[in-house]
């Protein structure tokens, strides 16, 4: 106890702790940088995944939960960065360097089109938004056959990175972990801002935000379009990565995934973001072998029970956390460390 | 510095403000006092505004800025405290704190995601600003880390008085800024008050129930009845008004007896 | 048959239709009322109800009124389940926090139904006639009329009730103002709990009427969040508008699958929802409140 009040009198404790979190950061990006090295093909395809996940989390988190601007049509917004790409690539030629981008503007505007008339107001109106844009989008992809090719979707050529093809799993996972890197050091940063502030302010009361100068729409309008742009950039990464682009990809049923990330993670919480992501990435694999395992033990087809499963799983996950733990993973996370700290 | 000119509000057609006229006075502490229901926190929605009056302007530093947005006045120097405690829980006092800077950086979306030279530079100063004088003068130093959730009552008002205070305002109003607090706690916050006004030359505008409070500090007092003024003076002048004691003393004396 | 009678005729149609959407409508309003939930696990409530009659009259045998007594016990349990596990610790929480409570409910029963019933379309006992009605020359399709007919009886019926009885005037007061009902001595838990009932009541019979008319499928529980994006613009408290809120959903998907075939159908109410966020955001009936601060 008295070592703690004196570490907490001096300012260095602070700056070395930070450092040490700098180098622990450092560690696991060099780690993540030779991970293909070591590991079989299927984890490095599994990574690459989880990159996708993470991206998109932080951009529903950003949204959902600093903002608390609830969006249930997430999945669809990732279709359209998906579709930008395969469309950019097939029409216009485009690298990937601008198709990414591209990808994340377009589902900004799109976004942002769908959400600008419910943002005025408060309320649940940006709920129906979203869900009128998750069905309406789907509906566009499914429907405008001329050009999205219908339920059989579109092919992508491996992303050409300067003259080198990413066409296997490991080029990909290295394209999909810059990406994700960058991605998640700019909505720490923004999170760490007057923006990130403005955001919180909103979501927690807005009257008093006003009053400390922060312009309600102009700036729930920026975290959705911040939002809709991550979910553009994990589609367009996913058309890379799956190589093909079909409307099955961006049902509702992603929508839930990725609502369920952001509250078994932590709404609000950027490490939340990260870990919501990997236990749900994780989890589908461990309910499939799962129930396989099971299935043939007792010598039943359960395969065709993985999808009705998972909607019951992800479901389950968002009203247990919601009620038991809505700090989410995050808050666990942080209390399990302060005690192993405290007994070490 | 801010004005008040004969301000009607009303509700349907329940009037909640008739003909009231305030005028807070450059470094000057002013109080609204009057019984619940009189009409002062109307009139503060008037002021910060929330609420469009029917008739009636409100003037800050010669603007007048009657039809302006909440968030504009923020941007002219108007900052606030509320009744009940609008602090920001999931964040911690620093954190709190330095949004009410909000106003004075400039950083956009872009910038504080790139990180780029101005919006850190921006950021740093601040922080260092707000834990070298803010933290000192409200004497917060010892919880600036922590989550605003977990302080007691008196603290948290101490934590959003040094939000309010951040935005280096022109006029800061201040809704109750003792209510619910004990003797010990409300002795505290009159003196930081009083400090804001002295060393920090900010013109304050506050409305309170408690009397001993306003009575101490005060430079200035407009009594409010039934959304009406009754009457104006210095403290002393008012402690001497014959309608204001009808109207409001006796009354309050009588509760704060009860109470205590 | 000219072009303007073939319109005339699929909106009566779609108008009949939507006497069944008035009462899954009712179910969602009736709970906004007691306790400011928006509950998007209406439709899964109310598939759910559809599938517990389907094994009740069908796999056990118990014919259609046994049956369906069955699985209206069924979905009362089911509601009040949800409502005390799941709703009451939520009290006092964020709304958009309890939005996605009952989100995650419907995923939980899609979900489950999707596992025990199985994915593909089965077929419960016809309890409508087929035999089509006719308003002078227009022809409806026997079940659509009849379903509608049913449908409207109840709503009528319950909004006759909610408005006369001694627990529709608890309920008003709870949805007026919580802390006055419980000085009048109205246990609001309980007529929370009550809504729960009522819901899960018109959610069974519209989900029975609606697989007779269509088929029993897992997909039947996405029409509610249909009903759920028109109701919130026609006024989310008033039972009147369930009624306007039904018809709507029921003629826009007749007439636009009349005008640009059935695939727009399932869109209509998101695009009307778009449409009317965008010319007039507080609904159709809202009016705009002052916020208390």
């Amino acid at each position: 106890m008295v070592s703690n009040v004196e570490a907490g009198q001096r300012p260095a404790p602070a700056a070395r702790s930070l450092n040490r979190q700098r180098l622990m950061l450092l560690v696991g990006l060099a780690v993540l940088l030779v991970l293909p090295l070591f590991v079989p093909r299927y984890w490095v395809f599994f990574a690459g995944l989880l990159g996708i996940n993470i991206v998109a989390t932080h951009g529903l988190n950003i949204m959902m939960g600093y903002t608390g601007l609830l969006s249930l049509g997430h999945a669809a917004f990732l279709g359209v960065g998906a579709y930008t790409v395969a469309l950019a690539q097939a029409h216009l030629g485009l690298p990937f360097w601008i198709a990414i981008p591209l990808a994340g503007v377009s589902a900004a505007v799109i976004g942002v089109g769908f959400g600008l008339p419910s943002l005025r107001i408060r309320g649940l109106y940006l709920v129906i938004a979203t869900l009128a844009a998750q069905f309406i989008l789907n509906f566009v992809f499914v429907h405008w056959q001329a050009v999205t090719n219908g339920d059989v979707g579109l092919t992508v050529q491996p992303a050409n990175v300067f003259g080198f093809l990413l066409n296997t799993e490991t080029r990909v996972y290295y394209l999909i972990l810059a990406v994700t890197v960058l991605m998640t050091i700019f909505a720490a940063n923004v999170i760490d801002s007057r923006v990130g502030r403005a955001f919180v302010a909103i979501r927690e009361r807005d009257l008093t935000a006003q009053v400390l100068g922060v312009e309600i729409v102009g700036y729930k309008l920026a975290a959705f379009a911040l939002g809709s742009f991550y979910a553009g950039v994990a589609g367009g990464l996913l058309a890379y990565f799956n190589r093909f682009v079909n409307p099955e990809q961006f049902g509702l049923l992603l929508s839930v995934f990725f609502l369920s990330a952001v509250i078994v993670g932590g709404m609000g919480s950027m490490l939340g973001a990260v870990l919501g992501a990997v236990f749900m990435t994780v989890l589908p694999e461990v309910l499939r072998e799962g129930a396989l395992a099971i299935g043939t033990t007792l010598g039943f087809d359960i395969a065709s029970i993985l999808v009705p499963l998972r909607e019951t799983v992800f479901g389950l996950l968002i009203v247990c956390f919601l009620i038991l733990e809505p700090r989410g993973l995050a808050h666990l996370w942080t209390r399990l460390r302060q005690k192993v700290l405290r007994s070490g | 510095m801010l004005t008040v000119e004969n301000v009607q509000l009303s509700f349907g057609g329940v009037k909640a403000l008739t003909g009231v006229s305030v005028d807070a006075a450059t470094s000057k502490i002013t109080a609204v006092i009057g019984p619940n229901g009189a009409g002062k926190t109307s009139l503060f929605n008037v002021i910060s505004g929330f609420y469009k009056p029917q008739t009636g302007r409100v003037v800050l530093d010669g603007e007048d800025i009657t039809a302006m947005k909440p968030h504009t006045r923020a941007y002219r120097g108007m900052s606030r405290t509320f009744q009940n405690i609008a602090l920001f829980a999931g964040m911690t006092v620093l954190d709190n704190v330095k949004l009410g800077a909000h106003t004075r950086l400039t950083g956009g979306l872009i910038a504080s995601g790139l990180r780029l030279p101005s919006a850190r530079r921006q950021e740093e100063e601040l922080d260092h600003e707000i834990r070298r004088n803010v933290m000192g003068l409200l004497e917060l130093d010892h919880v600036q880390d922590s989550y605003v959730e977990d302080l007691a009552y008196g603290l948290q008002k101490r934590v959003e008085l040094a939000r309010a205070l951040v935005m280096r305002p022109k006029i800061l109003l201040l809704d109750e800024p003792v209510a619910g607090m004990n003797r010990e706690e409300k002795r505290e916050m009159s003196r930081f008050v009083v400090d804001v006004r002295d060393r920090l030359n900010t013109t304050v505008l506050l409305i309170e129930h408690d009397m001993g409070m306003v009575m101490g500090i005060s430079d200035h007092i407009v009594v409010l009845s039934f959304g009406k003024p009754i009457a104006s003076g210095t403290p002393s002048e008012i402690g001497k008004n014959p309608e204001v004691i009808k109207a409001y003393l006796g009354g309050a004396e009588e509760r704060s007896d009860a109470a205590a | 048959m000219n072009s303007l009678q073939f319109f005339l005729e699929y909106s009566i149609v779609g108008i009949a239709s939507g006497g069944v959407y008035a009462l899954i409508a009712l179910g969602i309003v009736i709970i906004f009322k007691s306790s400011r939930t928006f509950n998007f696990a209406m439709g899964e409530m109310m598939m759910l109800s559809a599938y517990m009659f389907y094994t009740a009259a069908v796999t056990f045998s118990l014919g259609i009124l046994a049956g369906f007594a069955a699985a209206i016990a069924g979905s009362i349990v089911v509601a009040l389940v949800i409502e005390r596990f799941a709703l009451r610790p939520m009290m006092g929480r964020p709304f958009i926090a309890i939005v996605m409570v009952t989100f995650g409910i419907g995923s939980i029963i899609r979900g489950l139904v999707g596992m025990i019933w199985g994915p593909n379309d089965l077929q419960i006992p016809p309890i409508l006639a087929r035999t089509p009605v006719m308003v002078g020359d227009i022809f409806i399709p026997g079940k659509t009329a009849r379903a509608s007919a049913i449908a409207i009886a109840i709503v009528v019926g319950l909004i006759l009730y909610l408005r006369y009885s001694r627990a529709g005037v608890a309920l008003r007061a709870a949805a007026a103002d919580t802390v006055t009902a419980v000085s009048m001595g109205i246990d609001v838990r309980k007529v929370v709990a009550f809504t729960w009932v009522i819901a899960a009541i018109t959610g069974c019979i519209s989900g029975v009427l609606m697989a007779n008319v269509n088929t029993l499928t897992p997909h039947l529980g996405l029409v509610a969040l249909n009903v759920l994006s028109v109701i919130i613009l026609g006024g989310m408290n008033s039972i009147g508008g369930v009624l306007v809120a039904g018809v709507i959903i029921g003629w826009l998907e007749a007439v636009t699958g009349l005008m640009l075939g059935t695939a727009f159908r399932e869109i209509t109410p998101y695009i009307l929802a778009l449409l009317v966020l965008l010319v007039r955001p507080t609904g159709l009936f809202g009016t705009k409140g002052i916020e208390r601060i």
